[in-house]
C-alpha cells in the first residue's frame, strides 16, 4: 500500500496525513467536475452528487425512494392550516473541520436560518458570495412562499408560509437546501475570504472532503462522528471520467466500482460481463411533444387527439430508446405516487385520426412545425430521430410537419415563450411530488410568460384539482385529486407523452446495497464493499 | 540580434490584440446565452435573467465589454469563471502543468521516433523502409485522435491489461502537488511506485497526442534530408572517405535541421489542439478538457482567458524557435 502524502491545495485535518487508504475504498467514475461546493447555486446532477456526500439537510429522501424522512430535524409539527412548520433539530450533530477552521459548537438553529437567509434575503452578507443565482430556491417558489423563518430556541426552528404548500417538505429534502456552518461562514467573512466556505466545504454529512482536483479526482473520507453513524466504506473517490466508453473500460478493469450514464452501444457488452450488474429503474422523468394549445389548429382538442393517434409510440420508443425507455401514458412516471393505472393511452389508429381531423375541419390535413431538441437528455436520447419518425407517421394522415431546431438555450427560451406549434421537451423530477410535474409543467401559472408549461395549457377543471391537491397535506386525499387530473390530462391531450427513460447503472458485483435514486443522484452512504 | 529580437517582440503586440478581439467576438457569435446555460435544465425567469445579465455586464455593448476586459487583462486580471466562480488564472495554473507534462512527453515521443524514421527513409530512399515509414506516417497523420485513443485503450488497457485506462495516476496515490508535474512530484516525494504509476498513465495519451506531430516530423525530416543529401558538399564529404554515418548525422542532418525545427515549433499549436481531444478521452485534467467544458457552458471568461494564455504561450514558443535559427545557422544571425 503506497504511503499517503498531503496535498497542499486543500485544507486537510492534520491527523489524516499519514493515514494509509483503508481496504474499503469505493471508486465512482463520475462524469464531470462539480461547479463548486455550494449546493444553493448548483443546477447540475454532477454537482449535486459531489455535494450530497458532504452536506446534511433538514429532511431527507429515504435512500432509493421519494419518501421524506427525518434529517437534521428528527421530527416536525405542521399547524392545522398547513402554514406553520416547526422543526425539532437533532442534538449533538458534529461539523467536519479543515485547516482553516475548527468548529467550536454543534449544529444548531442558527445554521438552519443561515441556509434559508443566504438564499432568500438579498441584504444577507452571503447572498452574493460565489453567486446570487439561487436557482432551485427560486424555482421552488420559496421567496414568495416563505413568510418568516424564526429560531425558537437552539434546537427549534419555526417556518411560516404565506399559503399551505404540501410539497414544502419534499422541497427541503432537495440538495439546494444543504446546510452550511454559520460559524464557519462568520469566521471566513471576518477573515475577508467568504468564498472559501463554498470552495473548502465544511458540512455535517456522512463524508468529508479531503481533496478536489478539477477534472481529475474528488477524494472523501467517512466522517466517524456522522449523526447517522459512520459510513460502511472508509474512503470514497470520484474518479472524474467524462467519456462514457472510457468509464465502461475502467469499470471492466476494476478501476472503478460504479459508473453513471453508460453508452447505449456498450450495453450489450456490459450485460455479458460476469463481474458487473446493471441496476435498472424507470427514471423520474417524462419526454413529450407539447402542442401549443393557444395556437391554431392545436387549440382544438380534436386535432390534438388526432395527432396522438397518428403517431406510433411503440415503434418510436423501440427505435430510439432501445431497451432504455418505456412508453408513457400519463404526464407523471409510473414510479411516482398517485400514478393513475386506469388511464388508457390513445391508441395508434391513423384511420381514426383522419376521421377526427375531418371533423375538426382538416380533411386534407395541415402544415405544422415540429421542434426537436438539439441535445441528448436523460428523457430523450435523440429528439431529431424521434421527430423524423413522427414526421413520417403524420404524413400518412396528411399532416405535413417541418422539423425545426435551435441552439439548446435558445430552444428552451423560444419554446417557453410559446413560439412553436409543437415542440419536444421533457422533465426530470426534483422532489418526487406529483405537483412538480402536474402543476409545474401543466398549471396555469407556468403557462404565462416564460414558464415551463410550453403547451400553454390552462384548463380550469385541471387547474382546480391541482391547486387543491397542493394545499392539503393528506396524501390519500391528494392521490385522488391527482388521479382525476391525469384523466382530464388524457382527455384534453396537451401533450403526446413519449416515454419515461429507464435509469441504467452498471455496478461491479463487489458493491453491496447501492440503491438507485429516483432522482438520478449517486449517494454512497449505506453502500458497502464485499 | 537585439534588433531582431525587438522586431519580433513588437510583432507580438498586434497579434495579442488580434487574439483577444477574435476570441472575444467569436465566442459571442456562438448561439447561446451564458446565463441561460448557467440556469440549466429548468430555465430562468425573465427578471432574474435580466438581473444576472446586468450583474455580469453582458448587457453592455460588445465594444464596451471588450474595453473593460482589455483594461483588466493589462492589469493581470483575467476574470472569474462564471461556472466555478474561481479566478481564471488560478484554474489555468492548476491545470496547465498536466497539459505541459503530456505535451512534452508527446513531443519527445514524436521526436525520438520521427527524426530517426525520417532519416532512415531518406537514406534508404525508395526502399521498403521508405515506403513503409511514409505509408505509416500518412496513416498516423490521418488518424482521428478520438478513434485512435479508444482503439489503444481497448487493446492495451482492456484486452492486454498493460496500461491503465485513464487519469494521471492510480487513485490509490495521494501525492503532494509541489510543481504540478506528477513525474517530478512523485520523485521529490520519493514515491517510486507512484512514479511508475504516473509513467504508465502517460504512455497511451502521449502516443495518441504525439502521433500527428510524429508523422509530420518524419515526413519533414525525410524531405529536408533528401534535399541536403543531394548537395555538392555531401558528395565532397563522401569523396573524402568519411563514413556514411558521419556524413548523414554531422554533415547532412545539421543542415536539414532548420526546416525540422520550424515544423517542431509549429507542432506546438497542433499539440494544444490535440490535447483538447486527448485529454477528454483519457480523463487527463489539463487545459484542453477545461476549454471544451467552457465552450459547452458558454463560460466566456474561461474561454477568453484560456485562449489568450495559450495563444501567448504559442507566440512565445514561436519566438523562441525563430531565435534558435540563429544558433543553428550563423548566417541567419549575421543577416539580421
Amino acid at each position: 500500500m503506497p504511503h499517503i502524502r498531503t496535498l497542499s491545495a486543500l485544507a486537510i485535518t492534520a491527523t489524516l496525513f499519514a493515514t494509509p487508504l483503508s481496504a474499503k475504498t469505493l471508486v465512482y467514475c463520475s462524469e464531470g467536475s462539480p461547479e463548486n461546493f455550494y449546493p444553493g447555486i448548483q443546477t447540475t446532477g454532477t454537482s449535486f452528487d459531489a455535494n450530497s456526500q458532504i452536506y446534511s439537510r433538514v429532511v431527507d429522501f429515504e435512500r432509493g425512494t421519494t419518501k421524506v424522512v427525518p434529517g437534521l430535524a428528527e421530527k416536525w409539527d405542521i399547524s392545522a392550516d398547513g402554514t406553520v412548520y416547526t422543526f425539532h433539530l437533532r442534538k449533538g450533530v458534529k461539523w467536519h473541520s479543515n485547516a482553516n477552521f475548527k468548529p467550536t459548537r454543534d449544529l444548531n438553529a442558527d445554521d438552519i436560518l443561515f441556509m434559508f437567509e443566504r438564499q432568500w434575503k438579498d441584504s444577507h452578507p452571503y447572498f452574493k458570495v460565489t453567486s446570487s443565482n439561487h436557482s432551485y430556491f427560486n424555482d421552488m417558489g420559496l421567496p414568495k412562499l416563505l413568510k418568516s423563518v424564526e429560531k425558537v430556541d437552539d434546537y427549534t426552528v419555526k417556518v411560516t408560509l404565506t399559503a399551505p404548500e404540501a410539497p414544502f417538505l419534499s422541497d427541503l429534502a432537495m440538495e439546494y437546501a444543504g446546510v452550511q456552518s454559520k460559524e464557519y461562514a462568520d469566521a471566513m467573512l471576518k477573515a475577508g475570504t467568504p468564498e472559501k466556505v463554498d470552495q473548502e466545504p465544511i458540512g455535517s454529512g456522512p463524508f468529508y472532503l479531503v481533496q478536489y482536483q478539477k477534472d481529475a479526482i474528488i477524494r472523501y473520507k467517512a466522517f466517524p462522528q456522522f449523526w447517522g453513524g459512520k459510513a460502511k466504506i472508509d474512503d470514497l473517490i470520484f474518479s472524474i471520467t467524462p467519456d462514457a466508453s472510457v468509464r465502461w473500460a475502467k469499470l471492466q478493469k476494476g478501476e472503478c466500482h460504479v459508473m453513471p450514464y453508460p453508452n447505449p452501444a456498450d450495453l450489450e457488452a456490459i450485460r455479458k460481463d460476469a463481474n458487473v450488474t446493471i441496476l435498472e429503474q424507470p427514471g423520474l422523468n417524462i419526454g413529450y411533444l407539447a402542442y401549443n394549445t393557444t395556437k391554431k389548429p392545436f387549440d382544438d382538442v380534436r386535432v390534438r387527439k388526432a395527432m396522438n393517434m397518428a403517431m406510433n409510440k411503440k415503434a418510436i420508443v423501440e427505435a430510439v430508446f432501445l431497451s432504455s425507455g418505456v412508453p408513457a401514458t400519463n404526464p407523471i412516471p409510473p414510479t411516482m405516487w398517485s400514478y393513475n393505472n386506469a388511464v388508457k393511452d390513445d391508441p395508434y389508429d391513423p384511420e381514426a385520426a383522419k376521421k377526427l381531423l375531418a371533423e375538426a375541419g382538416f380533411p386534407n390535413g395541415f402544415e405544422t412545425d415540429l421542434w426537436a431538441m438539439p441535445v441528448q437528455r436523460p428523457y430523450n436520447p435523440n429528439a431529431k430521430r424521434i421527430a423524423e419518425l413522427m414526421q413520417a407517421d403524420l404524413a400518412k394522415v396528411g399532416i405535413k410537419a417541418e422539423i425545426k431546431s435551435f441552439e439548446w438555450g435558445e430552444y428552451r427560451k423560444r419554446a417557453q415563450a410559446g413560439e412553436h406549434q409543437t415542440a419536444q421537451l421533457g422533465w426530470t423530477g426534483d422532489n418526487g411530488d406529483p405537483d412538480n410535474f402536474l402543476n409545474t409543467l401543466l398549471g396555469c401559472s407556468s403557462a404565462k410568460g416564460n414558464g415551463s408549461n410550453i403547451a400553454k395549457f390552462c384548463y380550469q377543471p385541471f387547474e382546480d384539482l391541482v391547486l387543491k391537491a397542493k394545499s392539503i397535506s393528506d396524501q390519500a386525499e391528494r392521490t385522488k385529486l391527482y388521479e382525476q387530473a391525469q384523466v382530464i390530462f388524457k382527455e384534453q391531450a396537451p401533450w403526446f407523452t413519449i416515454a419515461h427513460s429507464v435509469q441504467l447503472k452498471p455496478v461491479r458485483k463487489e458493491v453491496v446495497d447501492f440503491k438507485l435514486s429516483p432522482f438520478g443522484r449517486h449517494t454512497f452512504y449505506g453502500v458497502d464493499l464485499k | 540580434m537585439l534588433r531582431f529580437l525587438f522586431t519580433r517582440v513588437s510583432l507580438v503586440i498586434p497579434t495579442f490584440i488580434g487574439i483577444t478581439l477574435l476570441v472575444f467576438v467569436l465566442i459571442r457569435l456562438i448561439p447561446g446565452d451564458p446565463i441561460e446555460t448557467m440556469a440549466g435544465e429548468r430555465g430562468i425567469d425573465a427578471k432574474e435573467h435580466a438581473r444576472l445579465v446586468h450583474e455580469y455586464g453582458f448587457d453592455q455593448p460588445v465594444i464596451v465589454q471588450y474595453g473593460y476586459y482589455i483594461l483588466r487583462v493589462v492589469q493581470g486580471d483575467l476574470g472569474r469563471s462564471i461556472v466555478s466562480h474561481k479566478p481564471v488564472i488560478e484554474e489555468f495554473l492548476a491545470l496547465f502543468p498536466a497539459t505541459i507534462e503530456l505535451s512534452l512527453c508527446a513531443i519527445a515521443f514524436a521526436l525520438l521516433i520521427g527524426i530517426p524514421a525520417g532519416i532512415l527513409a531518406a537514406v534508404k530512399r525508395n526502399s521498403i523502409f521508405d515506403q513503409g515509414i511514409m505509408g505509416l506516417s500518412l496513416t498516423g497523420y490521418s488518424m482521428p485522435i478520438f478513434w485512435w485513443g479508444l482503439l489503444l485503450i481497448l487493446l492495451f488497457s482492456v484486452q492486454l491489461g498493460w496500461t491503465p485506462v485513464s487519469g494521471r495516476i492510480a487513485v490509490l496515490y495521494f501525492v503532494e502537488a509541489k510543481t504540478g508535474f506528477l513525474l517530478i512530484d512523485t520523485l521529490l516525494a520519493g514515491e517510486f511506485d507512484a512514479f511508475r504509476s504516473a509513467v504508465s498513465h502517460l504512455i497511451l495519451p502521449a502516443i495518441v497526442l504525439g502521433t500527428v506531430p510524429l508523422a509530420v516530423i518524419a515526413r519533414m525530416t525525410r524531405s529536408a534530408m533528401l534535399e541536403v543529401l543531394g548537395e555538392d558538399y555531401i558528395r565532397t564529404a563522401r569523396a573524402k572517405g568519411l563514413s556514411n554515418f558521419r556524413v548523414v548525422t554531422v554533415h547532412a542532418f545539421r543542415n536539414a535541421l532548420i526546416p525540422i525545427v520550424t515544423v517542431i515549433g509549429l507542432q506546438v499549436g497542433v499539440l494544444f489542439t490535440g490535447a483538447i481531444l486527448t485529454e477528454t478521452i483519457f480523463s487527463w485534467p489539463g487545459v484542453g478538457s477545461w476549454l471544451i467544458n467552457a465552450i459547452a457552458r458558454r463560460d466566456y471568461p474561461v474561454l477568453q482567458g484560456g485562449t489568450l494564455l495559450i495563444g501567448s504561450i504559442i507566440m512565445s514558443i514561436n519566438l523562441l524557435v525563430d531565435m534558435t535559427y540563429g544558433l543553428i545557422n550563423p548566417r541567419i544571425r549575421h543577416q539580421r
